[in-house]
């Protein structure tokens, strides 16, 4: 569980982060989405009491990161730009993380198996591909066995089966009661792998909704419409509230504002012929530029 | 790697973070890194192979020297003349014990674990303190025995460990080292910068204290013990003249020096944004 209360951040006169409200709860994948620069690291770094909040607070199962006696039981994170010392082995990098909280050997052992580092454990960090040390993040994350874990842009240099794999992890982890805060600046590997969203843009909150209302919202009901006779078809579809665009394409309408079922209904009252009638779904991606791009364009606007 | 849903071992509760457990999670970092052995091999090589050259070449020479420069001679120069160079070595590495977590982000994971940050200083200061007296006190006696039993072969320059200062020197070259790895540690937490960390060092130490010379004498008489550079080898010299101080009194100055910078060091690790 992590919760922010009016958590900001300055550096120098750059507000990175401002007066953010968010809840990370427990059992749930939340996405923590913004474009680069937005204050994803920032925000996570905050939590992990690494940088301090110029005002506000966060909390993590109930406390300061700071305050946490035994912090990798608590929280495991996966910082974005490595954190690891590049001489050093993915082994031992492990293990001298866990000594601090006294954990074994073995434990370091049975996560360098888990995240399929077997091979290379013993060799210097340095040396790894992004995926291999995205995986040594993973390890480093889970070597406490903490209740929530934050990971900043873990997919990130993944191959694809790498990508599946992180997904699997962090819903099984989630589905175990765990509360999972994961950040991407990619839309649509949040609309597969989180259940919450919270979106960001240059510091501040944008949305903070379930994946589901996101779709319900972005998707705005757009039906594409195919028809020998769409020019007669958006004369009779047209009237208040309702949008009919004509596409590129010849014969095809963009309706917005009417069902995909009254539309059909109209074509068959009046003897039209349909080729096509299909609900189309905003994709998430667009909707989240189209989310972010307002949050610019408000920006340069008291900037000017 | 199974594409089924991974999960996780369970771990029982291991229980909070201690000093004594920072300080084993140290002394892995520590060992870890071939920069590590490198550097601690080369403070070794550099302690005890330096004044068996000088021993050698004096040997050879001797009977050509003047008596006034036999008379500049002495045995306890030539056993510590490693002690120079090998500083070098061990501030360097003193230096990138921290800095180098910096440099690589190491830093974050170190925090992350260790969110207090403090026993992090102290268990790298007092890891490092350890491993390089334990390194340094054989070296330095290695040193003092080599160059004395070249010297014994050609019957010139003969001490033994009994004779007054001689023990309290060679031991405090030791000291010195060690001391002087912390100095530098101390400074690489400061600057957070490798080589801001090395400039800073050698600045304080081979850089100032030749600046002094554009002071009148009886001002660099004044100045000169005080300087970290002239306490700290006020610890390994055998003699001390009126314009230095006494090893207990050299030491005490170059400690003081180095809590300062530890203090100053520990306030901004707690203070700073990482």
């Amino acid at each position: 569980m992590i919760e922010a209360r009016g958590l900001t951040k300055d550096y120098g006169d750059k507000r990175a982060v401002a007066d953010l409200d968010f809840t990370v709860k427990p059992g749930v994948v939340t996405g923590f989405l913004g474009p680069n620069g937005s204050g994803k690291s920032t925000t996570m770094r905050l939590v992990l009491g690494l940088d301090a909040p110029t005002g506000g607070e966060v909390t993590v199962n109930g406390k300061h990161y700071r305050d946490h006696r035994a912090p990798l039981h608590e929280v495991g994170a996966l910082l974005e730009a490595r954190s690891v010392h590049t001489g050093r082995s993915a082994y031992y990098h492990l293990l001298a993380l866990a000594q601090t909280h006294g954990i074994g050997r073995r434990r370091v052992e049975e996560l360098i198996d888990l995240v399929g580092l077997h091979e290379v454990a013993r060799k210097r960090a340095g040396k790894f591909s992004l995926g291999m040390g995205q995986r040594l993040g993973i390890a480093t994350a889970l070597l406490g066995d903490p209740h929530t874990l934050i990971l900043d842009e873990p997919v990130n240099g993944l191959d694809p089966e790498g990508i599946h794999w992180i997904r699997n992890l962090l819903q099984s982890l989630a589905a175990e009661g765990r509360a999972i805060f994961v950040s991407s600046h990619l839309m649509s590997e949040m609309a597969v792998t989180a259940d919450h969203l919270i979106v960001i843009g240059r510091g501040k909150l944008i949305a903070d909704k379930s994946v589901e209302e996101f779709v319900r919202r972005a998707s705005g009901a757009v039906v594409r419409v195919r028809s020998p006779q769409a020019a007669r078809l958006a004369a009779l579809v047209a009237g208040p509230g309702v949008t009919v665009e004509v596409d590129d394409e010849p014969g095809v309408l963009e309706v917005s504002g009417l069902a995909s079922e009254r539309i059909g209904e109209i074509a068959a009252a009046n003897g039209l012929v349909l080729h096509e009638l299909t609900l189309v779904q905003a994709s998430l991606e667009q909707a989240f530029m189209e989310l972010t791009r307002d949050d610019v364009e408000f920006r340069s606007e008291t900037a000017a | 790697m199974n594409a089924l849903a991974p999960s996780v071992p369970p771990l029982a509760f291991t229980g909070r973070v201690t000093q004594r457990r920072v300080i084993v999670s140290e002394w892995t970092k520590l060992h870890s890194l071939r920069s590590t052995r490198w550097s601690l091999v080369a403070a070794i090589v550099l302690t005890i192979g330096l004044p068996a050259i000088f021993a050698a070449v004096t040997a050879t020479h001797w009977s050509h020297m003047s008596p006034s420069e036999r008379a500049d001679r002495h045995p306890l120069d030539i056993a510590l003349a490693g002690v120079n160079l090998s500083q070098l070595a061990i501030g360097v590495l003193g230096v990138l014990v921290i800095t180098g977590e910096y440099a690589t982000g190491m830093i974050r994971a170190s925090f992350t674990a260790v969110p207090r940050r403090l026993p992090v200083l102290w268990a790298k200061i007092a890891v490092f303190g350890v491993v390089s007296f334990l390194l340094m006190l054989p070296s330095v006696l290695a040193a003092f025995f080599v160059s004395q039993a070249i010297l014994r072969n050609h019957h010139i320059l003969q001490t033994s460990l009994s004779a007054p200062g001689v023990a309290r020197s060679v031991v405090g070259g030791a000291v010195y080292l060690m001391l002087f790895g912390v100095f530098a540690l101390a400074l690489g937490a400061i600057v957070r910068n490798t080589a801001g960390g090395i400039a800073t060092l050698v600045a304080v130490f081979f850089v100032i204290p030749p600046l002094l010379n554009v002071f009148p004498t009886s001002w660099q008489n004044a100045i000169n013990p005080w300087i970290p550079n002239s306490a700290g080898r006020s610890i390994f010299q055998l003699t001390h003249g009126s314009h230095s101080l006494s090893p207990a009194g050299g030491a005490a100055v170059f400690l003081a020096y180095i809590a300062f910078c530890v203090a100053l060091a520990a306030v901004l690790l707690v203070r700073r944004d990482t």
